[in-house]
């Protein structure tokens, strides 16, 4: 039996939400279609955006079911740039930070080397907080030129929150839309999209207990952008092809579940991850607690071991059972230095040598001490084998 | 014993791992990612660094039935043998990468992460053989198939690096058989091409991509007097011994073909000429290595064998230790043989030594004192 410690890379469907799927999969019907079996597959999808809507606190118009979160970030990345764009033709400037996740860098990237846009990094500091005052000043001089400000709710690899509501605190007055990869938060800390301000706000099941393949961009009414497909103009026309209600459905109980376990798993999960730390920390010098002094999220543990790759370590402790993260893998398997560290000031050195613990549901106490117990194994290993390359 | 079965995505590899699960072996199949770009699908007849390869490892992995891992060695590759295969190249000789790479990498880099991760030996396709001889020594012997066989490029290897090293492929008589195998065992890979470029240079344009990095310095081709015949765009493009590309236009005074003797990179010159002046008749590396156990009394000259590409002829030569240097004297002219390239020695099908070559004698006198000029050029150079 393997400890996952990997909550951060997927869930395990939850049980009543792997029974509620499979009950609307047996469910004939286009959602699309006048008839009564349409209908009837529209109300269950209605219901799971209406549920979703009450999760994320947004009205039920505002939410935009995707295919899962990378999707719903391109569409907000690319939907707002060209919308902007399109409206004012000055307007080529995003503003963001590198600490960002592939699926935003990569399609920020795409647009700065296909439709001109001009990418703004703000700093990010050694303990990952985002330089909001960069931010501010920027806007006093250049706000007529920004497309758009895209920055994480929380970070998906050192855990560190960003403070939204003052990004949107500071980019109201200019009108300028903010769109918040809101992933790996959502279902974990409490966050209300009608309170955020924000024009657009991602959010995926597979991290809260659901579904892989199933997202949703929250979209304000008052936002308009760009669709990346066209077809039958489902979802306000912002995403054409037949909804799949399903998995929305799904997607809608594991949200709600996790909201309404929210407080409690919260308080668990820090307690447990706090004693993982600290047992880290026992067991060896050569830790080094990322972000310690950050605004972090409960469930996550992000270290760097001196001397150590993040690839020995990972081998050494799934040959023990323990499965733990390098970072976010891209699709080869490979896992280069993390660009997260890199991005808050560490040596590609050290951004090579960390590894992520990160809590769900169903961690137990008996997980952080098998990691505890595999670990010194596993360190004394990865020592040996850092000093060979 | 805990083997790490390296895994490039290949039909070979992917057997050879297969077949140490079967000889009881505790098997992690790794994959090394070479490249921190990697192409997406793989092209031409490159081997092992696209995603779609490693793709092809962990399908073959997951058949086998082992757990499989990609791990990173990229910046070491980079540094290793890529800079390396560049920075010989600058200098006028004719690199090996995939000798830098066993030597480098998978036996050395590999090799000791694997052992200090818990492994004790590291698994290859390779067609080459370990055997024991009556004193419990390993040697390194070339393949049964000896169309395919791969000790050359496995001489780096000393007896430390045999000691943890596995070539289950070495006692089958043919690909074919391989691919049959691989077939039968459900390996996806059964019939994907064999790989036979440069697996770092994309397009398999050794010149251009060579051009890019050290750009493109018109220069002359010379012959052997000094004679200006026409101009090239870039004397590291070139490799002695080289026949075609050359586009002087005009034929040489007696009609045969002219070929690379020699690439100057300090002048920036070629030179050309007869097939006569290639020949060489003595070798000489000053860094060689043992593979498995030592020759006995290498200061005397022993007659043994010597090849100096990965699929060429081995010639009869006598070989001794001189000065602390290799010194090969071959009893019949070798061709086309440039600074750079590694010479392997056998004593029958048993790989002994190697050494990088870097220093030549031609066979033809008159050739390597026609001029002094070219005579420093082809004796020093060459």
């Amino acid at each position: 039996m393997s400890v996952y410690l990997d909550y951060a890379a997927t869930t395990p469907l939850r049980k009543e939400v792997f029974d509620c799927y499979v009950e609307h999969l047996q469910t004939l019907g286009n959602p699309s279609s006048v008839h009564s079996s349409g209908q009837l597959v529209r109300r269950a999808l209605e219901e799971a955006r209406e549920s979703i809507a009450k999760s994320i606190d947004c009205n039920r118009s505002e939410v935009i079911f995707t295919a899962g979160g990378t999707e719903s970030v391109n569409l907000a990345i690319k939907g707002l740039f060209w919308q902007r764009v399109a409206e004012d033709s000055n307007r080529k400037v995003i503003i963001t930070a590198a600490t960002e996740h592939h699926a935003s860098l990569d399609p920020m990237e795409w647009l700065e080397k296909h439709e001109g846009a001009e990418i703004l990094w703000l700093p990010v500091d050694q303990q990952g907080i985002v330089d909001l005052e960069l931010l501010e000043n920027y806007l006093k001089a250049n706000s007529q030129n920004v497309a758009l400000v895209n920055l994480m709710w929380a970070n998906n690899e050192t855990g560190v929150i960003t403070d939204i509501n003052k990004v949107v605190a500071i980019t109201k007055p200019y009108g300028i839309p903010v769109h918040s990869d809101s992933i790996a938060a959502f279902g974990h800390i409490p966050v209300s999209f009608a309170n955020s301000g924000l024009a657009a706000m991602s959010i995926s099941a597979h991290k809260i207990g659901g579904p892989v393949g199933a997202g949703a961009l929250i979209v304000s009414r008052a936002t308009k952008l760009v669709s990346l497909i066209h077809g039958g103009g489902q979802e306000r026309g912002m995403r054409s092809g037949t909804m799949n209600a399903p998995v929305a459905k799904a997607f809608s109980l594991a949200a709600e579940l996790a909201v309404a376990e929210l407080d409690h798993e919260h308080s668990r999960l820090e307690i447990l991850r706090d004693k993982l730390v600290q047992g880290v920390k026992e067991l060896t010098p050569l830790a080094n607690h990322t972000a310690a002094n950050s605004p972090r999220m409960p469930h996550n543990a992000h270290f760097t071991f001196d001397g150590c790759s993040g690839d020995s370590l990972l081998f050494l402790l799934d040959q023990q059972g323990v499965c733990v993260s390098v970072g976010s893998a891209c699709q080869a398997g490979v896992n280069g230095p993390s660009h997260v560290l890199i991005a808050m000031g560490r040596t590609e050195r050290e951004a090579n040598g960390c590894i992520r613990m990160t809590l769900g549901k169903q961690s137990t106490e008996a997980d952080v001490d098998a990691f505890l117990e595999a670990l010194p194994k596993a360190l004394d290993g990865a020592l040996r084998a850092g000093l060979t390359t | 014993m805990k083997v790490l079965a390296a895994m490039s995505g290949g039909v070979d590899s992917a057997v050879a791992a297969a077949r140490a699960v079967e000889a009881g072996h505790e098997v992690v199949g790794v994959h090394l990612a070479l490249s921190r770009m990697p192409g997406t699908l793989r092209t031409g007849s490159r081997g092992c660094c696209t995603i779609e390869d490693s793709m092809d490892a962990q399908r073959a992995a997951n058949v086998i039935g082992i757990p499989y891992y990609v791990w990173d060695f990229s910046e070491r590759f980079k540094l290793e043998v890529v800079d390396d295969f560049i920075n010989e190249y600058q200098a006028g000789r004719t690199p090996n990468p995939c000798m830098r790479c066993n030597e480098r990498i998978k036996f050395a880099a590999l090799l000791e992460k694997g052992l200090a991760l818990g492994f004790d030996a590291v698994c290859t396709g390779h067609y080459a053989s370990i055997l024991t001889d009556d004193q419990g020594n390993l040697e390194l012997h070339r393949s049964m198939a000896l169309a395919k066989d791969q000790s050359y490029v496995l001489g780096v290897l000393t007896a430390e690096q045999l000691n943890h090293s596995m070539f289950p492929l070495g006692h089958t008589a043919s690909k074919d058989l391989i691919r049959a195998e691989a077939a039968q065992r459900g390996l996806s890979v059964a019939a994907k091409p064999d790989s036979y470029d440069i697996c770092f240079i994309p397009e398999g344009d050794t010149q251009d991509w060579l051009a890019d990095r050290l750009g493109n310095t018109t220069g002359e081709i010379v012959d052997m007097q000094g004679t200006v015949l026409g101009q090239h765009k870039g004397a590291h493009g070139f490799t002695v011994g080289q026949r075609k590309g050359l586009q002087l236009g005009k034929p040489a005074a007696d009609g045969k073909p002219r070929y690379v003797l020699a690439v100057d990179v300090n002048t920036n010159k070629v030179v050309v000429g007869p097939q006569q002046a290639l020949a060489v008749v003595e070798l000489v590396g000053n860094k060689f290595t043992w593979c498995g156990k030592a020759q006995e009394n290498p200061e005397e000259f022993f007659a043994a064998h010597v090849q100096v590409r990965a699929h060429g002829e081995q010639v009869a030569c006598q070989v001794a230790v001189v000065d602390g240097a290799m010194v090969i004297r071959c009893d019949e002219p070798i061709y086309g043989v440039a600074p750079g390239q590694t010479a392997v020695i056998y004593l029958g099908t048993r790989v002994l030594a190697q050494t990088t070559i870097d220093h030549t004698v031609s066979a033809v006198d008159s050739f390597s004192t026609a001029s002094a000029s070219i005579g420093s050029t082809l004796d020093g150079a060459v």
